[in-house]
């Protein structure tokens, strides 16, 4: 498969938030504002690449009965590093994406690139298949963290542009499926085009 | 090189392998990060500190004593010092009663009793509603919990209006504001009850 089409269909043709519509949960629970959108995006990114490129080394001498375990195990270690990090050196986006972190082990994305790709591709591949979807993720969370910010606190990164609250729904639970719906209509209108 | 077959063999090796390493890895990472995880931690509770209590030169870390509530656990006081002068106690207190649970807080006490600042360390509230006990308020612009400040619980009862009391609740926030009340009373409580008027 050309390389530059493997990176870039994370963007658009397969975002795995937009289009595969996979790890909403932490898609949803994150994206209160750009900020925490794009750390938690980046977080997945490192642990997507890392996971990718290790499974996709190790892709022969794991059986096939015990892949499943072992993948879990690779991208558990990734993400208590990505733990310990944050909470060693950007406590304050711990602080926030705090329970979400240790979660990026049971988002689909991850374990569906490991089975989807990197069991089959060679570790280059994998490499570019792990930045392309984990920046496709990146992009979907920091697009929707900066609808939801400037709709529901009426500020971008975390500098209001007006007094007091926006359409507080927006920082809700709520507000998250309203915006997302929207963007995938949006991206799906883009791809049938 | 072939695929590994399925055998058993085969599979108790490679599982057993890749989480030998795995773990490994993991140690290091942990031992490297300890120290940094450490500090950052200390440094936070030592932020929330300042906030709640005149300036200090001690670290109030290192003096920290244990007050039992009487509900089964204790909170922890920090006692601020400047130079060898008692200027305030910061206690760490806490209620189950928020509008999504638990709420923590740093509440400051000069000596004499009066609350200097209170200061939110975790919340879960409504934001926009509940969410309005955080913020310091400005001269002009007083916000929820000033309206706390420089007061003695034991004559300002902690209580909203609602209750009889004369804290001025939180617009649409009642169970918040009723929560932090609770909050601070246990701080006081504590404070009472450790002797430390």
């Amino acid at each position: 498969m050309n390389q530059m089409n493997n990176f870039t269909k994370g963007f658009l043709k397969e975002n795995p938030i937009l289009v595969l519509v996979l790890g909403t949960c932490p898609t949803l629970a994150t994206t209160s504002s750009a900020m925490n959108g794009l750390g938690m995006g980046l977080a997945t990114t490192f642990v997507l690449i890392g996971s990718n490129v290790f499974i996709a080394l190790l892709k022969n001498s794991i059986p096939d009965k015990v892949r499943i375990p072992a993948f879990i195990v690779v991208i558990a270690t990734f993400v208590t590093v990505v733990d310990l990090v944050m909470q060693a050196y950007v406590p304050s986006l711990y602080a926030t994406l705090g329970i979400f972190i240790p979660l990026i082990v049971v988002n689909c994305i991850v374990l569906g690139r490991a089975e989807a790709f990197a069991s089959k591709n060679s570790v280059w591949s994998s490499f570019v298949d792990g930045a392309g979807m984990g920046l496709g993720f990146t992009m979907a969370l920091g697009v929707l963290g900066t609808i939801r910010e400037i709709l529901g606190s009426g500020s971008i990164m975390g500098y209001k542009f007006i007094e007091g609250d926006g359409i507080l729904v927006f920082i809700l639970a709520p507000g998250a499926f309203i915006a997302l719906g929207y963007l995938i209509a949006v991206v799906n209108r883009i791809n049938k085009a | 090189m072939a695929k590994m077959q399925s055998t058993l063999k085969n599979m108790v090796v490679s599982l057993t392998l890749i989480s030998l390493v795995a773990s490994t890895a993991l140690g290091f990472v942990y031992e490297f990060t300890k120290d940094p995880i450490e500090l950052s931690k200390l440094n936070k509770k030592l932020d929330a500190i300042r906030q709640v209590v005149p300036k200090f030169t001690n670290n109030p870390n290192d003096e920290m004593f244990l007050i039992p509530t009487g509900e089964g656990d204790s909170l922890e006081v920090y006692p601020a010092k400047n130079g060898e002068e008692l200027v305030g106690y910061a206690i760490k207190s806490y209620t189950d009663k928020g509008f999504s649970g638990y709420i923590g807080f740093m509440v400051g006490f000069r000596p004499d009793g009066t609350i200097y600042n209170i200061n939110v360390l975790e919340q879960k509230e409504t934001p926009g509603l509940g969410t309005k006990m955080v913020p310091e308020g400005t001269a002009e612009k007083p916000a929820f919990k000033d309206q706390f400040k420089d007061k003695d619980p034991a004559v300002f009862a902690l209580k909203v209006k609602k209750d009889g009391g004369p804290v001025d609740a939180i617009t649409a926030a009642t169970i918040s504001s009723r929560a932090f009340c609770d909050g601070v009373q246990r701080a006081y409580n504590a404070f009472e009850k450790g002797g430390l008027k």
